[in-house]
Order: structure tokens, then C-alpha cells, then sequence
């Protein structure tokens, strides 16, 4: 298939509106096969403005007199205004955009055709191999999987009976294991009708069931679709703004995520216990437990190179299906099918956990916000696809560059590390109580409130570090004391 | 003391409201004259003062023991099992009598005793020159005088002495005026903004029923407007709801008529009234305090509350008067029924916003010093401090300070100060440990001779200074000369810092700001190294 069939005006005069802050900028707009461009006129600055065309979630056209209006909501959450001159164009270009940032196909996705300067396709697809987090000497381990498939008639699989057997006896003697259940009881027992189930205590001796349900799904998304319709609102009263931020039950997503993750990691570090997590299929809201609950004990995982392991090995390698979650965004009007912000509750209850202990993440909110574009839109690869096995088929590691290796240059360091991090060896357990939440509004706010206040409080801590750094010739001093208050 | 009965008594359990592990801390109590004291067995001290417990409630008895919740105006709440009943009877008793004072004389103030000599005492009672302020705004001038009609409280008890008038005002012209407001609160300077030759002036509502007219007053609003050379029109904003003041008509109160003044331009900006903060943050603090609470709990409660939509209505009143003055050069004059509560929220923020000065540390002393306590704020009414009408008590000098708080949130490198700083303010307004806040005004002061009795706050704050700087602070920034903060609901947030300050486990388990203020200080102290060792190798 070729582009440029489905681009039906090469190029038109247009006026774009980047919200509030920005000023407009006047151009010609032209849509090739991924990008929107806007190219200044030769008066103006030579950079060329450029958009991601598989980052718009939705578009709208109005057309009044001979001009025509295209609003762009991203799925980075930006709201994009086009001004562009003749009705036809204007149709014209929307159509374009429309068609060309729904295509399924992934290997005519841009990734296979990006190739910056200065990387090298192969470089950091390449990663240790894939294992569970596994405390060495407390011999504690974490496993996640997906749910027996116990069915109607209450079947029973010796072999996973078995394995499950063998996980307590490779720990110390006499370890009891957690199954918890990223479901409600009932859910867990309603699964049978289609086949699944969940594990009967009968058939696993030494293992405690827990039932902790996590929203998913449809409701996941819907959720964030509210949440986000109220934080583009500016004009609305207190007392709206507050029952909708309640009504949308994204922080109470937050807090249960979290909580469960606590739950997981205190049976392993308080009870030396073995943790199995599973939901229904074992691809979302599992891994967003036993992510966290590595973050919370594991000191290795935050790292600015542990947490992109923890990433690629407990969620892409691990099978969460971005390509159907990360669709759409909070934006499309089209009926929602598989998408789900799972990945994002997953950023924002690390968000949570950073604010909580701002100097134990080497990774700042740069970050987070970096990989909630990139899992939604990107140039590189890493976020393609279902599954290991899909990306094998399209050849993605050898054909994209990995989202890693264009993190990892120097110059995207400033935004993405956190300046104050100092390594702490301790076990991070953050208050989930509602008065220590707060609304991520570095990422839901991030267009719609000025920037420049905190951006510029930020650029002085960094000052105040590097100083510290030039005079003392060291790691910011801390003492033991600071580290866990 | 007569009221003690128990001084201490042993294997008490302090609960931790917020644990769900129901920890217990076990240790002895001990009752003295002015603290309720605990000592638990990793011999960590608590202090309560008696002044700032606003309750005492014994519960039923329980196996453990007998439960002695202590809720205090600084928002801490302590729950006790004491284990045998006649203990915590005795020691509920005695807090009862304690925390009640009857007589100004009998608060904590007056025996406290930092160790300073009379002229210690005496100098940091001048520390905070109001004088030297006015002067600072650049009055007295062409325009403006000080008058000295309240000379001996005459005209107005609750005003200070020294009063800033338009030149043009003659004494009878302010006589006239003063009678024609509630408590004689007549029109007079607050801020002077020195570029914009524009002023905040502040009263009390005027006595205008459904048709009164006073020459007089409307001969001072004019006064006021030709004081100001660059615009004839002033601003006269009333801080209440519409159909409050409506109400006030009734009783002979309510409004200025813009008919009956010339050049005025009139607005009210829906301020809700003591009575109506005091429940809201009742309300809040009932849902906030609550164990097990949902997330969606805590908005609704919030929401129920009004709280967050009545610290917005407060700042939102404050732009207005800020952009009166920088976009209009317009003078405003600001009022609400007697002009001691929402008109000093009102008329200080919109100093704050205007004036960089008042974001120093010292600078928002003199702030205090000058709309709150000089004009008239009744601190010992609105906080409790003597046993009397509970329907007097109001937190609206805390809303302030919570209005203040979001500014530094909004503008993190525009204050010298830290939120530490409002913490330790907002902890002396109910704490009588120093003379500032006790009264309801200066005439009250100078009859208590609290400079010769009791001590100021500000030399001990200013003592202890480093630890209220915040390190990101940029004095010469030229983008917060005027602070313009963006009154949009999802701005505004639950204080947590504030309303649970004592509940530790519900905090950030590490603080950015103390990492950043210890590293700014080691490299000021290694900048410093280097230039004494600069010097010294040109000397030698």
C-alpha cells in the first residue's frame, strides 16, 4: 500500500495554536506518509514543526467563509489548533490525517522507517535474559502467571499442583506462598464459566489465596477518559471540578494498585513468604503489581538502567499487549474496544512512590512522562506489537531502533534523571492513604497550566546539585537518617 | 496549680490515628502547669500545650483501659489509653480547667520567660516598625498624611493610633465618616503602591440602610480617588456575597450606593462569613480525620466542605485587587461588615501580590503586623484564647495563611519563606506563648501592657531564620515582581502539611527541601572558604 494514496492535499497555508503558552505559528502544513509538517516561512525560524501523525487520538473539521478549522487531540494529551486556509484543504487534510493515523499495519509504521543519527539499529534491544525478581539470600521469590484454567467441572492439573509445590520447597523449609487474585472473589469464581477459575486451596497445600480486585479494562479507560475531560476544563467551579476528580475514581485505582503491590511485597520482605500474582490473563493488572512490588523492594529496579529492565522484562517481554491498550487514548470518540491505561496507572503509582521518596528513584518525572508518549506514539520500537512473539514476526529488533537507546543519550539525561538521587539500600513502603495521593499533574495538567514556574524551581535544584557536585567533587551527602524518615 | 489533681501517671498507651496496625506507643504521662507532657519508652517527647488543645472528650471504658482524645488547634489529635479510669477522670478534669482561661492575665504569656533582660524584651518588641513601614511605601507624601483623629482610640477602638488619610481629608470630613460606619471603621490607607500612585484602603461596611446618605463619607471616597493622580475612578469592593449584604441593609448596614458616590465603581466578590469558614473547616477536618478513608471520601469531602472553593474566592478577590492596581492604576477600597475579617484576608494578599517585599521573611512580619494585628484582626476572639463565645472563634487568619501556602506552591521561587515558616506562625497565633496575637486590638494591648509583660514572636523567629528559608528563592527574578497566580479550581489542594502536620506516617518519607537547603548551605560555606582563602593569599 502507498501513502500517498491516502493523502489528498499535498500542502496548504495554516496557522497552528499550541494552547495558551505558545505563540501561533504560521506556515505551510504538509502531511507525508507519518508526520504532519509545518515549515515556516523563510522570514521566520527555520525549524520545521512536526507532529507524529499515529499520536492523534481524535480529529475534528469546521469550515466557515473560506477557512477551515482541524482540532488535533493527541494522545499525549495535547490539544492542537489548525487554522488553514480553503475549505478544500482543510477537508482534505483532515481526511488525510484521519486515515493515516488509524493504519494497523506495523511494519509500515514509522519505527521501520526512522533511522536517527548517531544510533545503530541493535543497540540496547539486547537486555539480560528475562528472569523474576529473586531475593538471593532470603530465597523469597515473586512469580506472576495467568489463571488456572480450573473450568465448570473443577479440574485440577497435577503438573501445576506440582510447580507450585516446588516453589515452596526451593525456599527455606516450612515457606508458605500468597496467590493473590487481582479479582474479587466472585469475579475469580465466575471465571469458571468460561473455563478459568482460580486456584482451590485443596489442591495447593502451604498456599494462602488473597483476593484483591483491581479495575481493568473498560472501566480502566473510562475512568481515564473522565479524568482527563475534567482537567481540560478551566472555567469549571470548585465544587464540579472536586466531585468529578471523585467521581472519576482514578486516584482510587491508584491507591488499590499501590496498596496491592504493598500487600505483595510486605509477604515477601515482613513474612518471607512466596508471591504468585495472577488476574485473568496475567498481562495487566498482575503486571502492575509485581512491578511495583519489585520497586518497593528492590533497590536495583531504580535505577535509571534497572527501571528500563524492569519495564522491557516485566511488561513488554511479559507480554502486555500495547499495541491494543495503547490505541487510544483518552481523547477517540470511537467505542473502545481493548484499550486500557494500564501501563499508565502503572507510571503514575511510580510517579506516587517518587514523590513519596524523592531522593530513592535515579529517574525523575522526565522519565515517566517519556514512556507515556512513547507506549502511545513513537518512533522507536519497543512499545509495538502484543507480545514477544509478534515482534519476532515483524522483525522489530532488527528492523526499529529500541526506545532505550534514544533514552540513553546524553543529551536527554537532564530531563529524565532525578538530580537528588542517592542509592538507598531500604525497602520503600509509601503511604497509600488518600491525604498522601495527589493528582499527577505534571502529566494530566501538563498543557494546560503554565509550565514555566516549576520548570524553572526545577532548573535551580539541578543548579544547586551540579554546584554541590563542582565544590565537593561528590555525591550529594545524605546521611543515613534522610534516607527513610 | 489548684486544677492539677494527677501530675503523672504511668503505662499510658498513645494510638497513632492513622496506623491501621493499631500501634500503640507506651509511656508516662506527666501534667504540668502549662504542658500536657509524654515521654514514651524510646524516651521521645511530646508537648502539648494547654492553650492549644481545643477538646477533650473521654470515651467509654475499654479492656485497655479508659480513652482520652485530645483534639488541638494546631491540628494534632492525640488519642491516650490511660489504665485506670480514676487517672484519666483526673487528668480530663484538669485539661478541662487548663485549656479555658478566664483572664488575659492567666495566659501563658505573661509567666513565660525566655531569659531576656527588659531591653532584650523591649527591642524585639521594635523589630517590626509599622512607621518605618509606611514609610517604606513612600508615605506620608503630596497626597497622602498621617492623622492623628484616633489619637487616644476616639474615633475608632479597634483602629491603631497612627492613620494614613488622604491629604485632602479634613478631621471633620473623617469624624463624619467614622459615623457612618459599622464601629467607626472609617476609610484609611492599608498599601500604597508607590509607581502606580494607587492605594488599598480598607473600612467597614457603611450604615447606608435602604437610602441613608453621609456627605461626609462620600466626600472621604472622593478624597481618596484624587489622591490618586493617574485615574479618577476607584474600586470599591465589597468581600461579601450580594444577598449578605443585601441582608444588612435591614439592620441599617449594607452598601454604597453608586449613585450617591461619584467616580466609584462597585463589586462584590462573594466572600462567605466567619460562621460559614468555622463549619466548613469543622467539616473538613471530620472527613480528613477519618480512619479508613477512600479516595472518593476525601473529595466529597472536600467538595461538601466548600473549604477549597472558599480559600479560591479569598485569592480570587485579591487578583482583583492587584489588577485594579498594576492594569488600572485604579485605588481600591476594600470592606466587609466590620472590615476585621475578610478585608485583612483581602487587602494583605493583594499587598502580597503586588509587593515582593512582603514574600522576605521579615517583610511578611511587618505584613501581620500591619493589616492584622494594628488593624484590628480579634486574634484572642477568633482563635479562643480566653473561655468565651465559641461562635466568635473562626479560622480565618489559618485561611490566610493557606492562601499564602498555594502562592508558594503556585510560585515556588518567588517567597524567602518556607511552609515551615506558616507552620510555626499559624502554631503562636493559638499558642499565647508571646504577646503578638493576644487581644483584639491595640487600644486592648496597651491596656494589657503587653510590651512590658510579655515577649514578641518575631526576634525568636528571626533567630531561628535559616530554618525557614526556602532554598530556591531568586529575590531579583523580574517575573515575580507582581505575582499573578491562576485562580483555576485544579490549583487549589488539600493542605496536607498543615491539617495533618503531626500525622507523620501520612508525609512524604524524605524531604526534598531539607536536601536542598543543606546542600545550598555547604555551598555558601565552601564559597566562602574560598574567598577567606582568596584573600588571604593576596594579602600575604
Amino acid at each position: 500500500m502507498e501513502f500517498s494514496e491516502l493523502i489528498r492535499t499535498g500542502q496548504a497555508q495554516a496557522e497552528l495554536l499550541r494552547g495558551p503558552e505558545a505563540p501561533p505559528l504560521r506556515g505551510t502544513l504538509c502531511v507525508t506518509g507519518h508526520h504532519l509538517l509545518l515549515s515556516p516561512g523563510p522570514q521566520a525560524t527555520p525549524d520545521l514543526w512536526l507532529l507524529l501523525l499515529r499520536s492523534v487520538d481524535s480529529i475534528e473539521k469546521r469550515v466557515a467563509g473560506d477557512c477551515g478549522t482541524i482540532t488535533l487531540r493527541c494522545k499525549d494529551l495535547r490539544v492542537l489548533q489548525l487554522d488553514i486556509e480553503g475549505v478544500e484543504a482543510t477537508l482534505n487534510i483532515a481526511r488525510s490525517i484521519e486515515a493515516l493515523s488509524s493504519l494497523e499495519s506495523v511494519i509500515t509504521s514509522f519505527p521501520f522507517f526512522y533511522r536517527p543519527k548517531g544510533l545503530r539499529l541493535g543497540d540496547a534491544w539486547h537486555f539480560h535474559p528475562p528472569e523474576r525478581y529473586y531475593k538471593r539470600v532470603a530465597r523469597e521469590v515473586l512469580l506472576r502467571s495467568s489463571q488456572p484454567l480450573i473450568g465448570p467441572q473443577k479440574r485440577r492439573c497435577a503438573e501445576d499442583e506440582a510447580l507450585l509445590r516446588a516453589v515452596l520447597a526451593g525456599s527455606r523449609p516450612g515457606a508458605r506462598g500468597f496467590i493473590v487474585d487481582t479479582r474479587s472473589a466472585q469475579t475469580a469464581k465466575q471465571a469458571r464459566m468460561t473455563g478459568g477459575g482460580t486456584e482451590a486451596k485443596a489442591a495447593y497445600p502451604g498456599w494462602k489465596r488473597l483476593h484483591r480486585p483491581l479495575e481493568r479494562g473498560r472501566p480502566l479507560q473510562e475512568s481515564f477518559v473522565h479524568l482527563v475531560e475534567a482537567c481540560g476544563d478551566l472555567e469549571q467551579s470548585m465544587d464540579h471540578w472536586l466531585s468529578r476528580l471523585a467521581g472519576c475514581r482514578w486516584l482510587a485505582h491508584v491507591k488499590e494498585a499501590l496498596s496491592t503491590a504493598c500487600l505483595a511485597a510486605q509477604g515477601m520482605e515482613r513474612e518471607g513468604a512466596c508471591i504468585l500474582v495472577h488476574g485473568a490473563e496475567g498481562t495487566d493488572s498482575t503486571l502492575v503489581v509485581t512491578s511495583l512490588a519489585q520497586l518497593i523492594l528492590d533497590p536495583s529496579s531504580r535505577t535509571m538502567a534497572g527501571f528500563q529492565e524492569l519495564v522491557e522484562r516485566e511488561w513488554i517481554q511479559a507480554g502486555h499487549p500495547f499495541q491494543l491498550r495503547c490505541a487510544h487514548s483518552a481523547f477517540s470518540h470511537a467505542r473502545p474496544k481493548h484499550e486500557a491505561p494500564t501501563f499508565l496507572l502503572f507510571l503514575d503509582c511510580v510517579w506516587q512512590l517518587g514523590r513519596q521518596f524523592p531522593l530513592s528513584l535515579e529517574f525523575g518525572e522526565g522519565m515517566l512522562l517519556a514512556l507515556f508518549d512513547h507506549a502511545y506514539a513513537s518512533p522507536f520500537g519497543t512499545f509495538l506489537c502484543n507480545s514477544e512473539q509478534e515482534r519476532c514476526l515483524c522483525e522489530v529488533r532488527t528492523r526499529t531502533h529500541s526506545l532505550w537507546s534514544g533514552l540513553n543519550q546524553l543529551k536527554e539525561q537532564r530531563k529524565l534523571r532525578n538530580p537528588l538521587y542517592v542509592p538507598n539500600p531500604l525497602a520503600l513502603w509509601p503511604s497509600v492513604e488518600p491525604q498522601s495521593l495527589r493528582l499527577w499533574q505534571g502529566l494530566f495538567l501538563r498543557w494546560t497550566r503554565p509550565p514555566e514556574p516549576s520548570e524553572a524551581a526545577w532548573e535551580k535544584v539541578w543548579q544547586i546539585v551540579t554546584d554541590q557536585e563542582k565544590t565537593e567533587g561528590s555525591q550529594p551527602t545524605v546521611s543515613a537518617s534522610e534516607l527513610q524518615l | 496549680m489548684e486544677h492539677i489533681r494527677t501530675t503523672k501517671v504511668e503505662q499510658v498507651k498513645l494510638l497513632d490515628r492513622f496506623s491501621s496496625s493499631n500501634k500503640a506507643l507506651t509511656g508516662t504521662l506527666y501534667l504540668t502547669a502549662t504542658h500536657l507532657l509524654f515521654i514514651d519508652f524510646h524516651q521521645k517527647e511530646t508537648w502539648i500545650l494547654h492553650h492549644h488543645i481545643a477538646s477533650v472528650e473521654k470515651l467509654a471504658l475499654t479492656t485497655s483501659g479508659c480513652p482520652l482524645v485530645i483534639q488541638c488547634k494546631n491540628f494534632r489529635t492525640v488519642h491516650f489509653i490511660v489504665p485506670r479510669e480514676r487517672d484519666c477522670h483526673d487528668i480530663y478534669n484538669s485539661l478541662l480547667q487548663l485549656s479555658k482561661q478566664a483572664k488575659y492575665e492567666d495566659l501563658y504569656a505573661f509567666s513565660y520567660n525566655p531569659k531576656q533582660n527588659d531591653s532584650e524584651r523591649l527591642r524585639g518588641w521594635q523589630l517590626i516598625d509599622l512607621a518605618e513601614e509606611y514609610q517604606r511605601m513612600g508615605v506620608p507624601n503630596s497626597n497622602w498624611q498621617l492623622s492623628d483623629a484616633n489619637r487616644d482610640y476616639k474615633i475608632c477602638e479597634t483602629y491603631p493610633k497612627e492613620l494614613y488619610v488622604p491629604r485632602i481629608a479634613s478631621k471633620p470630613i473623617i469624624v463624619g465618616s467614622s459615623k457612618f460606619r459599622s464601629k467607626g471603621r472609617f476609610p484609611v490607607l492599608s498599601y500604597y503602591h508607590q509607581s502606580k500612585e494607587a492605594a488599598i484602603c480598607r473600612c467597614s461596611q457603611p450604615l447606608s440602610g435602604f437610602s441613608a446618605r453621609c456627605l461626609e463619607d462620600e466626600h472621604l471616597l472622593q478624597a481618596i480617588s484624587k489622591a490618586n493622580p493617574a485615574n479618577h475612578y476607584m474600586y470599591v469592593v465589597d468581600t461579601r456575597p450580594r444577598l449578605n449584604a443585601m441582608a444588612n441593609r435591614a439592620a441599617g448596614k449594607g452598601y454604597e450606593n453608586e449613585d450617591n458616590y461619584s467616580n466609584i465603581r462597585f463589586q462584590f466578590v462573594g466572600i462567605e462569613n466567619i460562621h460559614v469558614m468555622r463549619s466548613s473547616l469543622q467539616r473538613l477536618l471530620e472527613v480528613s480525620g477519618s480512619r479508613g478513608l477512600s479516595v472518593g471520601d476525601l473529595y466529597s469531602g472536600l467538595q461538601s466542605s466548600g473549604w477549597l472553593r472558599h480559600v479560591q474566592a479569598v485569592l480570587g478577590a485579591a487578583v482583583v485587587l492587584a489588577k485594579a492596581v498594576t492594569t488600572e492604576s485604579a485605588s481600591v477600597l476594600v470592606h466587609c461588615s466590620d472590615g476585621w475579617d475578610r478585608t485583612s484576608q483581602v487587602c494583605s494578599l493583594g499587598s502580597l501580590l503586588l509587593d515582593p517585599y512582603y514574600r522576605t521573611v521579615r517583610g511578611f512580619m511587618v505584613l501581620i503586623e500591619k493589616d492584622w494585628i494594628s488593624f484590628g484582626h480579634k486574634f484572642s476572639e477568633r482563635c479562643g484564647h480566653l473561655d468565651g463565645d465559641p461562635k466568635e472563634v473562626s479560622p480565618v487568619f489559618t485561611q490566610f495563611l493557606e492562601c499564602v501556602w498555594h502562592l508558594t506552591e503556585q510560585f515556588p521561587q518567588a517567597f524567602e519563606f518556607n511552609e515551615a515558616f506558616l507552620l510555626q506562625i499559624h502554631e503562636h497565633i493559638h499558642s499565647c506563648q508571646f504577646g503578638n496575637f493576644i487581644g483584639n486590638c491595640q487600644k486592648e494591648r496597651e491596656e494589657l501592657k503587653l510590651k512590658e509583660k510579655t515577649y514578641s514572636l518575631w526576634p525568636f523567629l528571626l533567630e531561628d531564620r535559616v530554618k525557614y528559608l526556602n532554598p530556591l528563592y531568586q529575590p531579583q527574578a523580574q517575573e515575580f515582581a507582581v505575582l499573578e497566580p491562576n485562580t483555576v479550581s485544579f490549583n487549589f489542594k488539600f493542605w496536607r502539611n498543615m491539617y495533618h502536620q503531626f500525622d507523620r506516617t501520612l508525609h512524604p518519607r524524605q524531604s526534598v527541601f531539607n536536601i536542598i537547603a543543606n546542600m545550598n548551605e555547604q555551598n555558601k560555606q565552601l564559597e566562602n572558604d574560598i574567598k577567606d582563602l582568596e584573600s588571604k593569599a593576596t594579602n600575604e
